[in-house]
């Protein structure tokens, strides 16, 4: 690997043409895409929510309802910017050459990349203000803390792009991506205390939990959903910023390795 | 003003394999230069390292007055690239295509609508202008892609094997086109598999044969230079026979492939002669051409 393939990024406003690239295309599909946006959360947290909670007469000090409404809003924004900087970013970079495309223009890879994480996390953050407004339509939250989980959709989707970066420049084919669903993802669901608390799992476990991204996400989002201000927020966004610029730095210079060629 | 591109002996290896091995180039305002060489000799990764795609392991490079890699940047805002593979958006129409294309050089939507009538107009595709890209024909989408790296007004222009998988119709329409680029003062840098096309449509061209230029100038000099003026291929199942026997009494050079012998002259009348007396032989005569400069320099094995 070439000692340039590490140079720091070189960012700039570049960007913003390729992230309104990406926004004509989806809003071409607007309507189906919101649609899956909204599905999914809703099918878990209803079903889970109505069913589980009837039999759980309250978790971590709240309604089950409640509870499992903060874990899926970050769950679901995890999801959003993984699927979109894993499957779609692969089929722009490698099926469709719309990163070698724009290549050949003035716009350099390192723009690319941050407009590919960029629009991951746009689509985060729809997704998670998607499943808010549900959230206050429901009545499970009446906090005006609550807004405070629009950023919160931005940054965990920035985390999430930046990790999901790294898996599309190592890809292969599309094949690879289901090592990251089945042993990166879904692990997370089960270990950052989006269904329980993670305090229901043995101390090892409790300790990996402390170390991936999804359990600050959702330490940071359900007390603001009760209405209280998360105890040492800070830290917790510092965990995730620190996951977004490691990603994408390391991202980058894999695909600096990958499209050098 | 100074030359649009000026290469200076360029290298570029992966692994221990030499892919790019001294390449130099001066390439003038309205000039179309064209590239030719078998798979493998190096053609892509020569136009990676001229825009700046790539970066060489040694070399000097000039492009449009910017020295690149370092400054490739601000050279690619004066130049337009048709790619090998097409690469357009599916998800857009053609219009579309145009105008977010437009963007990445940083120029105005006001700027590029405007632009856009008259770069159909040259594509041939003003109806198919709100059409979306999978229904167009492999000959429309290389149209557009053409038109694609005009939408900044290049100065120059690289093209990677612009007529590869077209029909005879769509070929001819985009080398009118190139031409009329030339026409204009644009310069043009191709790579092409098919010698008629470099013929036709280059001033100037190089062969490339396992990373090294291996010949240069002008179509009608390479021929005069580097091959005699006539070409008499002979087919039969006897040939071989025949060849070893008579081929070097008649021609100043012969080759055997398969049931074909070519004999190279400088005068074929007592060749043709003698072929007439010949019943189990077939022939045909013609004027040497480039790809027989080509097959000479790069032999007849595959390359794979």
């Amino acid at each position: 690997m070439a000692t340039h393939h590490f140079s720091p990024p070189r960012l700039s406003f570049r960007f913003f043409p390729i992230w309104r690239r990406h926004l004509l295309v989806w809003r071409k599909v607007a309507a189906t895409s919101i649609i899956g946006h909204i599905a999914d959360p809703m099918i878990y947290l209803l079903g889970l929510g109505y069913g589980l909670g009837s039999l759980l007469p309250e978790m971590g000090g709240t309604s089950y309802m409640v509870f499992l409404a903060a874990g899926t809003v970050c769950y679901s924004t995890m999801n959003s910017a993984s699927f979109e900087a894993l499957y779609s970013g692969f089929s722009r970079m490698h099926e469709q050459r719309t990163w070698e495309a724009i290549m050949n223009t003035p716009v350099t890879l390192d723009d690319i990349v941050f407009a590919e994480m960029l629009w991951a996390a746009s689509k985060s953050l729809l997704s998670g203000v998607t499943v808010l407004a549900v959230i206050w339509l429901l009545g499970l939250s009446h906090s005006l803390l609550s807004l405070w989980l629009i950023p919160l959709a931005l940054l965990v989707g920035l985390c999430f792009a930046a990790l999901g970066l790294i898996m599309t420049a190592l890809a292969p084919s599309y094949d690879f991506f289901m090592y990251y669903f089945t042993l990166v993802i879904t692990p997370m669901m089960l270990l950052c205390g989006v269904f329980f608390p993670v305090t229901q799992l043995p101390p090892l476990w409790q300790n990996v939990s402390a170390m991936l991204p999804l359990t600050h996400a959702v330490d940071i989002a359900r007390p603001l959903l009760m209405g209280v201000s998360p105890p040492a927020a800070l830290s917790h966004v510092a965990v995730l910023l620190g996951y977004t610029l490691c990603g994408f730095y390391v991202s980058l210079v894999l695909f600096r390795r990958r499209l050098s060629k | 003003m100074s030359a649009v591109l000026n290469a200076r002996n360029l290298r570029k290896s992966y692994g221990d394999q030499l892919v790019v091995d001294g390449f130099s180039i001066t390439l003038d305002k309205g000039e179309c230069y064209g590239l030719l060489g078998p798979n493998g000799a190096g053609k892509t990764t020569t136009l990676r390292l001229l825009l700046g795609l790539t970066d060489p392991d040694g070399g000097e490079l000039t492009l449009l007055d910017h020295a690149v890699p370092r400054h490739a940047r601000e050279a690619r805002l004066r130049v337009g690239v048709v790619p090998q593979v097409d690469n357009l958006d599916p998800d857009f129409t053609v219009a579309e295509n145009l105008l977010v294309y437009g963007r990445y050089f940083g120029m105005k939507d006001a700027e590029i609508k405007a632009r856009i009538p008259a770069l159909l107009e040259f594509a041939n595709l003003t109806h198919k202008r709100d059409v979306k890209i999978p229904t167009l024909s492999g000959g429309m989408k290389r149209r557009l892609t053409l038109a694609r790296a005009l939408v900044n007004d290049p100065d120059i222009i690289f093209l990677d094997e612009p007529t590869t998988g077209l029909d005879p119709q769509a070929r001819h329409l985009i080398w009118q086109r190139l031409h009329e680029l030339t026409v204009q003062g644009k310069t043009l840098l191709l790579t092409t598999h098919f010698m008629d096309e470099a013929e036709r449509l280059c001033h100037r061209l190089a062969i490339l044969d396992h990373g090294r230029m291996v010949a240069e100038d002008s179509p009608r000099a390479l021929i005069a230079q580097h091959i005699e003026a006539q070409v008499v291929e002979i087919f039969g199942e006897s040939v071989e026979a025949w060849a070893s026997a008579h081929a070097a009494h008649y021609a100043e050079r012969f080759e055997v492939s398969g049931e074909t012998a070519f004999c190279y002259a400088n005068d074929a009348q007592p060749l043709l002669a003698h072929l007439q007396t010949q019943s189990g032989l077939r022939y045909l005569h013609r004027p040497a051409n480039l790809e027989d400069v080509f097959l000479k320099l790069t032999g007849r094995e595959l390359r794979e």
